[in-house]
């Protein structure tokens, strides 16, 4: 029999706050994470907003020889793994850690190192850098860092689907508990391109918005970037079990396509063949489906496009389920966002609180879903689904199912 | 600050000790600094002199420049900077 899959702890830091709890309850007041940006040159971009981590000190978190290896995407995925884990209570025996590995998703990996270095050496002329530019950048660097800290000795590498990376990365998890491969998961995704090599580069596509993060709204014109990471523990069902492990959510189902389209433009087609996949693969029926967890970029073709998928993978279910972006309030963490935004999945199914799509103010015909506008919402909900499109047509859907 | 005291200062952050702990005759190993953390000291040592130090962390034993001890250190750095102008 098929072996099913649990989470037994969840750690993020994002511009919501420092931890799971504090990001969760900050969703559901429905917060607004985004502001102004805060880094050297952001005066020299078009785009000033964001979602930045604020009030984070690594040298309270860090040790020095850490902090030469860390970039931000490292640091975040770190503390979320270290909370996630805390929370899990699980122990890596020697002979677990061989069955025990790490999969994080990230878009950017060290993209501020490269920014920072790239600016010492043509911009101040110099000509050395700092010995650990390359193991501080590597898209790796966060997957092997957390693996070395927990002694995680079984599959470890890192995704890198843009915006789909946690949700590739943690359906990748997901599938090496049932197949056996591994009993224990750390698994999520971090990203931090809030630098202004990192903003510039996204004010080139001409899709970000100037004013705010308005998933479905008539008024959208564009999303807005945010840092951050979520992990969770990933778990064996009968592991979990046998060691008295507090269960957050079930992991039950995902499946991932690929537009083969086109390299920015989204796909209706390929973003509902990942939605109906993952229901096949959980056997999930479409009425069952309490909350969506929508990409819902607040780009003007995203979010029409996600809408009309929505009503093509649920069909008639389409109309009455709750739908929302937390990318309202904490900004596409890119690489990291699915990961973030698996958390509101498991508050829907745990604790039956939907968050909302804050910023929503006039509606759009062509998103007219139940977008829970502004204020969260309490409902039981049986199964969530976290959408995650990305560029290059990666399409990435994973079901979570409250776990009884 | 003179060389010997710039260099002490140098190993001592990098060995998270105070600059009094770090002897002369002491080699790297005694104070705790690795193999990355001697790249670290390499780099800190080329920040600080504006020099360049002959260096291959494949094979240091190899190297010109000799690590062997805080001593050791300090008398090739003081032959570089005889050696090279700034190169800023």
């Amino acid at each position: 029999m098929t072996r099913r899959v649990v989470i037994t702890g969840q750690g993020a830091i994002c511009a919501l706050g420092h931890t799971a709890p504090a990001i969760v309850s900050a969703m559901m007041e429905g917060t607004c994470g985004i502001g102004s940006l805060d880094f050297p040159n952001v005066d020299r971009l078009s785009i000033q907003i964001g979602g930045q981590v604020q009030g984070f000190d690594p040298t309270q978190h860090f040790t020095r020889s850490q902090l030469a290896l860390f970039d931000p995407f490292t640091q975040f995925a770190v503390l979320s793994a270290q909370e996630a884990m805390a929370q899990s209570g699980v122990i890596l025996t020697d002979e677990l850690s061989l069955k025990t590995g790490v999969i994080l998703g990230s878009a950017g990996g060290g993209l501020q190192t490269q920014d920072e270095n790239y600016r010492t050496v043509y911009e101040e002329g110099k000509n050395r850098v700092h010995p650990f530019v390359v193991p501080r950048l590597m898209m790796n660097a966060a997957s092997s860092q957390v693996s070395m800290i927990f002694g995680a000795r079984g599959p470890c590498f890192t995704v890198a689907t843009a915006c789909a990376s946690s949700n590739h990365a943690m359906g990748q998890a997901f599938q090496m508990i049932r197949s056996g491969a591994a009993d224990v998961m750390i698994t999520g995704g971090s990203d931090s391109m809030l630098c202004f090599g990192g903003i510039k580069a996204w004010e080139g596509l001409r899709v970000m918005s100037a004013d705010g993060c308005r998933p479905f709204c008539a008024s959208r014109n564009g999303m807005v970037q945010g840092e951050g990471a979520a992990v969770f523990v990933f778990e064996d069902l009968d592991h979990a079990r046998a060691r008295g492990a507090t269960i957050l959510a079930e992991v039950a189902g995902f499946s991932m396509t690929a537009d083969a389209g086109d390299i920015v433009v989204p796909n209706q087609d390929g973003a509902a063949r990942a939605m109906r996949g993952a229901l096949a693969d959980g056997g999930i029926d479409a009425a069952q489906i309490g909350y969506v967890n929508a990409h819902g970029t607040a780009t003007t073709v995203n979010d029409r496009t996600e809408v009309a998928a929505l009503r093509s993978a649920l069909g008639s279910a389409a109309e009455s389920v709750a739908v929302s972006s937390t990318k309202s309030m904490h900004g596409h963490i890119m690489g990291g966002t699915g990961a973030v935004e698996l958390l509101s999945c498991i508050a829907a199914v745990k604790d039956g609180h939907l968050a909302p799509t804050v910023n929503h103010r006039t509606p759009d015909p062509d998103c007219d879903l139940d977008i829970v506008a502004n204020i969260a919402r309490d409902v039981k909900v049986d199964v969530a689904i976290s959408n995650a499109f990305a560029f290059g047509g990666l399409n990435a859907v994973i079901a979570l199912r409250r776990f009884l | 600050m003179s060389v010997s005291e710039k260099i002490r200062e140098i190993l001592a952050e990098q060995a998270l000790l105070s600059a009094s702990d770090v002897s002369s005759t002491a080699t790297l190993e005694d104070l705790g600094i690795d193999s990355m953390g001697v790249v670290e000291v390499i780099f800190a040592i080329e920040e600080a002199f504006s020099i360049e130090v002959p260096f291959n962390a494949n094979d240091p034993e190899a190297s010109a420049f000799d690590v062997s001890s805080v001593q050791a250190i300090t008398q090739a750095v003081e032959q570089l900077i005889a050696a090279q102008k700034p190169t800023g």
